[in-house]
């Protein structure tokens, strides 16, 4: 058996023990569950580095004739940079966690949901073909509900994970019923066999693009796009780890992902292209614009992944699957060390969440602050640091499209700029501006830097978060067609955004008590949650009202009284026969008796 | 014969229906004596003639019955029971016409009490013991319906 | 008319059914009603004897035997019935008779 296969089971074994046996023991949950961890990040570096070799096995599960599924392995590059994200952050995570969660009371439920997770994210890695990722895909969202609705005794948790599961449910919705699409173009759901199968006669029909728009809206609702994005900044009701591992590092990139999975089917329509590419720069500049006027550091920072993931979405649709997957890695290091940085706040702070109430951090927490200040720096581009060249591989594919595909360009800019501004907001505010007074100053101590278990995962995302920039992705991933490098330009304004942005949203803020700007729009995200709320509440009213009338007069009324009267009028009409005479019954036998012999007798 | 019948049925009287049907009864019995059926005839005046007959006409004496009041005819069911009846002979009589007509001649063994006797008893002695029980239970049965309450 | 043939016996017997149930259907004495049943019964018993006779088995007339002597055990028990309806309800019209209807 290949080591490969490892990835899969070890994660479900520890889900398995875990939820079955140990979920009471919660220190010896989570031993297991980080341990597991930590050997699927060592399986995948040896995977990576091709020590283990890339398994054939496959165990058959559907054939009948039509289609065959089998359960099979996928590792190509593209894959293996996947697990390296996955397993790495994932096991940073794990530690973090210990640290973390240390006095939460449901400790086991939480690693047997993280173990469970994990298994399902490197199913979708992994996945050989449609159906097995769908199946995957589907467990990711049911972790994802888990996992945040973790404090479900909290109701705005309970809401937010049942709001999370639904919206990613419509997206999966649209993902199924692209996936039968596919399967009517070939013959097989497999993504090598479709591969190579691609006839060249494939043209760009209306099923065609139907059907790339519909797998997209798997990522729509995974990824959280415009309009299924609701759902991630009440996903931050979870845990700060879940926060860190899911939805910004890990499952929010499944749906990009897939996207570069699918490239070989999406590349032969630029319609569906273009889509892609407007809702993914859409998305990017809509939470640009809304994080400019939140307050809660962990929704800053949740709008900053939805605007990061715009920008990965935009790529792909901007005929540069490379630089979306080289986004998606310096991603998930730097957002991920600026959620767990979040977190260490959050800790020492006994879970305060606003940034107007932290302050003069830079001096308590001085690990923390340096590692935060280092995830900013590479999330709003600053040259040298990994976002820098990710996101300028992105803009630059950008400016090589014409039409209105150009207008991207100005949009990523314009994002650019805006990401510096609200970063540098959040970090000014929170750590240099001088200490709020703070109601809950408990105990009388001093806030302090955080344990190591949770400061030494900072530390390690830091590093990849300068330097993983070295590694040369998009030649290593050999997606799509490099573009040409024109880049000077491309980087001389970017660099102009960076430096203009963090200069104004400092000077702006530095020493400010309270926020001098107030955008109510932006404030309350466009106005989004009224919207389906009213939207679907007229739905459902409605729906609910033609079902009403059908039970009451169709089905009660018809059947159910009709069917009584209908009795009702039977049994009057047969006791008009019972006379109780016996010369009646008489008759009728000499008649009847006519009958028969009427029929019988010819 | 059948005019004795028709004026069973048409007669008021009860007790000249009665005789009525005695007649026709006694005629049928002829007709079994032209069917070489002796012993049936026999058996016929004697048992259906004599005893219940003679049984009819008791009860109709018994319970006094008077000349029929004739009350409102329903015409509906009047006609319904004409229909049934023309049409019901009318079908038995297609039914005998469609019988074919025998070819050769006709046995015309008298039967007489030793032959039936023989069959009677030789093959059909189980209905022959249970129609003994038949008669045992109608007398139960009319000894327990016509006693009074008094006494047991 | 030519020999008496089975056709004629049978038409006969099926006359003095149809007389039979004639009455059965028309007359109101419950009595007159029970009459009109014995017609019907020798109606049948004079088929089975034609029957008999034209072909030559004995079958018909032990039929007959049988169907005779349960006839009179039948009108012992019918009669009976009837002297016990008379005494509860005083009539002998049939239309007085309908207490088993719902």
């Amino acid at each position: 058996m290949n080591a490969a296969w490892l990835l899969l089971a070890l994660p479900l074994f520890s889900f398995v023990v875990i939820a079955l046996f140990t979920r009471r023991m919660g220190t010896l949950s989570s031993l297991i569950s980080t341990l597991t961890s930590i050997i699927l990040a060592v399986v995948a570096v040896l995977l990576f580095v091709d020590r283990i070799p890339a398994p054939d096995a496959a165990i058959k599960w559907i054939d009948f004739g039509m289609l065959t599924i089998s359960i099979k392995l996928l590792v190509d590059p593209l894959s293996k940079l996947m697990l390296l994200v996955v397993t790495g952050v994932g096991c940073l995570i794990h530690i973090y966690s210990l640290g973390y969660m240390k006095e939460d009371a449901s400790k086991g439920r939480y690693f047997a949901c993280l173990s469970l997770f994990m298994f399902s994210m490197i199913g979708i890695v992994l996945a050989e073909n449609f159906l097995m990722m769908f199946i995957f895909w589907e467990l990711v969202g049911v972790s994802s509900f888990l996992l945040i609705g973790h404090w479900f005794e909290r109701p705005a948790a309970a809401d937010a994970s049942k709001k999370a599961f639904i919206t990613n449910k419509i997206g999966d919705f649209g993902f199924l019923v692209g996936i039968l699409l596919a399967w009517t173009y070939f013959d097989t759901l497999s993504f090598p066999g479709m591969q190579q199968t691609l006839p060249n006669s494939i043209g760009e029909s209306g099923t065609f693009i139907a059907m790339c728009l519909l797998l997209f809206c798997g990522t729509i609702g995974k990824s959280a796009m415009f309009p299924l994005h609701v759902w991630l900044p009440d996903a931050m009701e979870g845990p700060t780890p879940v926060s860190a591992l899911i939805h910004a590092a890990t499952m929010v990139a499944a749906g990009v992902y897939m996207l570069c999975r699918i490239w070989f089917l999406l590349e032969i329509s630029p319609t569906s292209l273009s889509i892609i590419a407007w809702i993914g720069g859409g998305t990017a500049l809509m939470a640009a614009l809304i994080a400019t006027q939140q307050n809660d550091i962990k929704r800053i920072l949740a709008y900053s992944t939805l605007s990061q993931l715009g920008y990965m979405v935009m790529s792909v649709g901007l005929s540069a699957p490379g630089p979306a997957m080289y986004h998606l890695t310096t991603h998930a290091f730097f957002k991920a060390l600026l959620f767990l940085g979040a977190g260490s706040v959050i800790y020492a702070l006994h879970h305060e969440q606003n940034i107007w109430k932290m302050g003069g951090l830079f001096g308590k927490m001085k690990i923390t602050a340096i590692t935060f200040l280092i995830g900013t720096l590479a999330l709003i581009g600053c040259p040298g640091l990994s976002g820098f060249f990710s996101k300028d591989e992105i803009i630059l594919a950008a400016s090589h499209h014409s039409g209105h595909l150009h207008a991207l360009y100005y949009i990523a800019l314009g994002t650019a700029f805006l990401t510096a501004f609200y970063m540098v907001r959040l970090f000014t505010v929170a750590f240099i501006n001088p200490a709020a007074s703070r109601k809950h100053d408990s105990h009388g101590d001093d806030i302090h830097e955080s344990p190591a278990v949770m400061t030494m995962p900072l530390i390690l995302l830091a590093i990849p978060s300068i330097l993983v920039w070295v590694a040369g992705i998009p030649a290593y991933l050999k997606l799509g067609h490099a573009p040409e490098h024109h880049g000077n330009m491309v980087m001389i304004l970017s660099t102009l955004m960076f430096a203009g942005g963090s200069l104004v949203g400092y000077f702006l803020y530095i020493g400010k008590k309270a926020d001098p700007i107030s955008i109510p729009l932006f404030q309350h995200k466009f106005y989004f949650d009224e919207f389906y709320g009213v939207l679907i509440k007229y739905v459902q009213q409605n729906v609910a009202m033609v079902f009403h009338f059908f039970d009451r007069f169709v089905l009660d009324g018809l059947f159910v009284t009709g069917s009584g009267l209908a009795t009702n009028f039977m049994g009057r009409v047969l006791s008009w026969f019972q006379t109780g005479n016996v010369q009646t019954y008489v008759v009728w036998l000499a008649l009847g008796i006519l009958a028969i012999f009427w029929f019988m007798i010819q | 014969m059948l005019f004795c019948a028709l004026m069973v049925v048409i007669n008021r009287n009860p007790v000249a229906s009665a005789l009525c049907l005695v007649v026709s009864l006694i005629m049928l019995a002829g007709l079994f004596t032209t069917l070489n059926a002796l012993f049936i005839a026999v058996v016929q005046v004697l048992v259906y003639a004599g005893a219940v007959m003679v049984l009819f006409l008791f009860i109709v004496m018994l319970l006094d019955i008077k000349t029929e009041i004739r009350r409102r005819l329903n015409f509906l069911a009047v006609a319904a029971c004409f229909v049934a009846v023309i049409g019901i002979f009318y079908k038995m009589y297609q039914g005998i016409a469609s019988i074919p007509v025998s070819r050769g001649p006709v046995p015309h063994a008298t039967v007489d009490v030793k032959l039936l006797g023989t069959e009677l008893f030789r093959n059909y002695l189980l209905p022959f013991e249970i129609t003994s029980l038949i008669l045992l239970v109608a007398l139960i049965g009319v000894v327990h319906l016509c006693k009074k309450e008094e006494t047991l | 008319m030519s020999v008496i043939g089975l056709h004629h016996y049978l038409i006969v017997s099926a006359l003095l059914f149809c007389i039979g149930l004639g009455g059965v259907m028309i007359r109101r004495n419950v009595l007159i009603i029970y009459m009109c049943l014995e017609i019907m019964l020798n109606a049948g018993s004079l088929a089975l004897v034609a029957f008999s006779h034209f072909n030559g088995a004995i079958n018909g007339q032990i039929l007959v035997f049988f169907v005779i002597t349960v006839a009179a055990a039948e009108v012992a028990l019918g009669l009976a019935i009837i002297v016990a309806y008379y005494r509860l309800k005083q009539s002998t019209h049939v239309d007085d008779m309908t207490s088993m209807k719902f």
